[in-house]
């Protein structure tokens, strides 16, 4: 209906007869003119495609974007809401809670600690988490039985289906201690694992997790055996998809297999690594807070429990204990704004880099 | 020289195969320790008899948890979620996968960065905590009493599997599309006829995704039902008995605890949280080995593009 008619353009020139096109800035006009009404045109043409849309964006509207709606609350005042406790209702504070969040001494600490943990949870997670799931795919490329492999792989794919829940169960029921008293509960099968190797009596009374040295251990190790497993799946693929001829090549050349894997197999899967390594960067901050809340819990019970506040205690978990608290919400909704920004920042970052990199990027 | 490689290859075969062993050993080890557990006596597990196998066989601690109504409650609250969540996730996730898989789509890039920009910020627990309280309020002024729809209905969203399917979308040929079209097939027809039946394999993945968040959901759903135990899924109810019947929680109710080895001599309440374990996994494992092999093939598909 809305057609370019090619009359409009081409000038027929009866001397020569030949056609030539007509003023370039006439042609533009006209296009742009005719994009317009076709615009309209697609739109109801394709009525059914925004149709289909429109669930999928009310979701996301509904329950993603309208809680960075509520964010402004952190710079609203809590007390002064109305009696339906809307944050548009409350008046303006500005940075109050900000500059409360870095500089009073009653909350400030608690922010930088819960900060610090954040990013040495992060970084550890990354420093062993990462090579793991590359080591599991070379060592999967040794194995020729396919049947043997897929078992293995069925077997350590396992635990990332696991919930939270169950994880967290089993690592405490696991690493239990006696609590003292050794005829009640006593100590899980790890706990007695380092007990036979003669760990200290308050090791096997508070257990491995509410023991802080072990704490982080316990938390990256526990990460390892849910995740390393899947994570494998896309190294594994890089590796196998090394084609046979490479192989072929490098044997003719006289490479052993280790040559072979040091020249051709690495190589090969190096790009798939260095994009994974920047996106494991990019996504650094966002540490389950899960796990780390119910391997947490709240508030101190028994001995050594506290402690474990020093080392585990995220951005995540600390908003999540204030957001019961009127006064320190607002605060709790800045501390993890912040932390979800610079989140933000260097996921962008990431991208970036995998971008000029690679050509190849995950949005 | 020759000989020098063989060693190495052979030492780095063994050391492959060790590993791996070892690893895939450590991952299913807890899970039958749990069953073992569950079926040993107080005496054995206290003790640390149970390496293995179960010792001192009892079946009471398990025959307790069957017996538990509101742990099967409970149960079947984790399934209607499960089930429904998955479904009505998976449904808007294909239609809105679909749409944006179609550059004919005006701001189909406007809509791609709605999408994503939700998986680069999050506003965080106290927002999210805010919003779903509303949500709840609003629903319960429409009629929605029931708590387990807010879980359905407003979480386990997932943008990564959206993608997921938009990306196995796009890889289904236009010509094939254009074809359906010549034949007077709608869109509804072609998204059920042609685009679903080709990627077959990414859908069972994402549902299986999508189903095993919702199985295995808890943190939203603790935090939005505090206090509200008919409409608690499985995994805040096994949270919930560990924190008031042992102490490994770090907490330990004496109300709950007080007398348990009056009431129960013959097993701990460590090998009831162990029987519940071994209930709450076994469905994931049920359907685990039929549906293993398309994942490893989804996942691939999706994920890195452009």
């Amino acid at each position: 209906m809305f057609k370019l008619k090619c009359d409009d353009f081409l000038i027929y020139n009866e001397e020569t007869g030949t056609y030539s096109m007509a003023d370039e800035q006439k042609v533009r006009d006209e296009t742009e003119r005719n994009r317009w009404k076709n615009t309209g045109w697609t739109i109801l043409k394709d009525w059914r495609l925004y149709i289909m849309l429109v669930p999928m964006v009310l979701v996301y509207f509904l329950w993603k974007y309208m809680p960075m709606y509520e964010l402004m609350g952190c710079f609203k005042n809590p007390t002064t809401a109305n009696e339906h406790g809307t944050v548009a209702s409350m008046s303006w504070t500005g940075l109050r809670y900000f500059e409360q969040l870095f500089s009073d001494p009653t909350y400030s600490w608690q922010f930088w600690r819960a900060f610090r943990n954040t990013f040495t949870t992060a970084f550890y997670g990354l420093l062993f988490g990462f090579p793991m799931p590359i080591i599991l795919a070379l060592f999967f490329n040794e194995v020729k039985s396919n049947v043997v492999r897929s078992i293995m792989q069925v077997c350590v794919y396992l635990p990332k289906f696991l919930s939270t829940v169950i994880v967290t169960s089993l690592v405490l029921m696991l690493f239990r201690g006696n609590g003292g008293s050794p005829d009640e509960q006593s100590v899980g099968i790890v706990s007695k694992v380092f007990q036979w190797f003669g760990a200290s009596d308050s090791l096997v009374s508070n257990g491995l997790v509410y023991t802080t040295k072990y704490y982080r251990a316990i938390y990256i190790i526990t990460d390892l055996w849910e995740h390393a497993g899947y994570d494998s799946i896309v190294f594994f693929a890089a590796v196998i998809a090394v084609s046979p001829t490479s192989y072929e090549a490098a044997q003719i050349d006289g490479a052993g297999k280790m040559a072979q894997m040091r020249y051709v197999v690495i190589p090969s899967i190096l790009s798939t690594v260095v994009i994974m390594l920047i996106m494991k960067i990019g996504s650094l901050l966002s540490v389950g807070y899960e796990k780390i809340y119910l391997l947490l819990g709240e508030g101190p019970a028994i001995e050594g429990k506290d402690a474990n506040y020093e080392v585990a205690h995220t951005v995540s978990t600390l908003a999540n204990e204030w957001s019961n608290q009127q006064d320190r919400k607002a605060m709790g909704t800045a501390a993890e704004m912040l932390n979800n920004l610079i989140g933000m920042i260097l996921v962008i970052g990431a991208n970036k880099i995998a971008r000029t990199a690679s050509d190849v990027s995950l949005y | 020289m020759k000989r020098k490689t063989e060693v190495s290859e052979l030492i780095f075969k063994i050391v492959a195969y060790f590993v791996l062993i070892v690893f895939a050993l450590l991952c299913v080890y807890p899970l039958i320790y749990a069953l073992s557990s569950a079926f040993s006596s107080s005496d054995a597990v206290n003790s640390g008899k149970v390496i293995l196998w179960p010792v001192e066989v009892q079946g009471e601690a398990f025959v307790s948890v069957l017996k538990d109504n509101m742990f099967w409650l409970n149960y079947s609250n984790t399934l209607f979620v499960t089930f429904l969540g998955t479904i009505w996730a998976l449904g808007y996730s294909i239609l809105g996968a679909y749409a944006l898989s179609k550059k004919r789509l005006l701001g189909r890039r406007g809509w791609n960065f709605f999408l994503v920009f939700t998986m680069w910020f999050s506003a965080g627990i106290i927002p999210q905590f805010t919003n779903y309280q509303n949500t709840i309020s609003i629903f319960d002024s429409i009629g929605i009493h029931d708590l387990k729809w807010t879980v359905v209905l407003a979480m386990g969203m997932n943008a990564t599997n959206i993608i997921l399917l938009r990306n196995s979308f796009e890889g289904v040929p236009s010509e094939i599309e254009e074809a359906a079209r010549i034949d007077g097939a709608t869109e509804m027809q072609i998204l059920t006829k042609v685009y679903l039946p080709m990627s077959k394999a990414t859908i069972a993945t994402v549902a299986l995704f999508f189903g095993i968040s919702r199985w295995n959901g808890y943190f939203w759903s603790y935090k939005v039902m505090t206090g509200q135990q008919y409409s608690w899924p499985i995994q805040v109810y096994i949270r919930d008995y560990i924190d008031k019947y042992t102490t490994i929680s770090g907490k330990g109710d004496e109300l709950y605890m007080g007398n348990w080895s009056d009431l129960y001599p013959n097993f701990s309440a460590i090998s009831v949280v162990y029987s519940m374990v071994v209930c709450a996994v076994i469905p994931i494992l049920a359907i685990y080995p039929f549906i293993q092999k398309y994942f490893a093939k989804g996942v691939n598909m999706g994920g890195v593009k452009e």
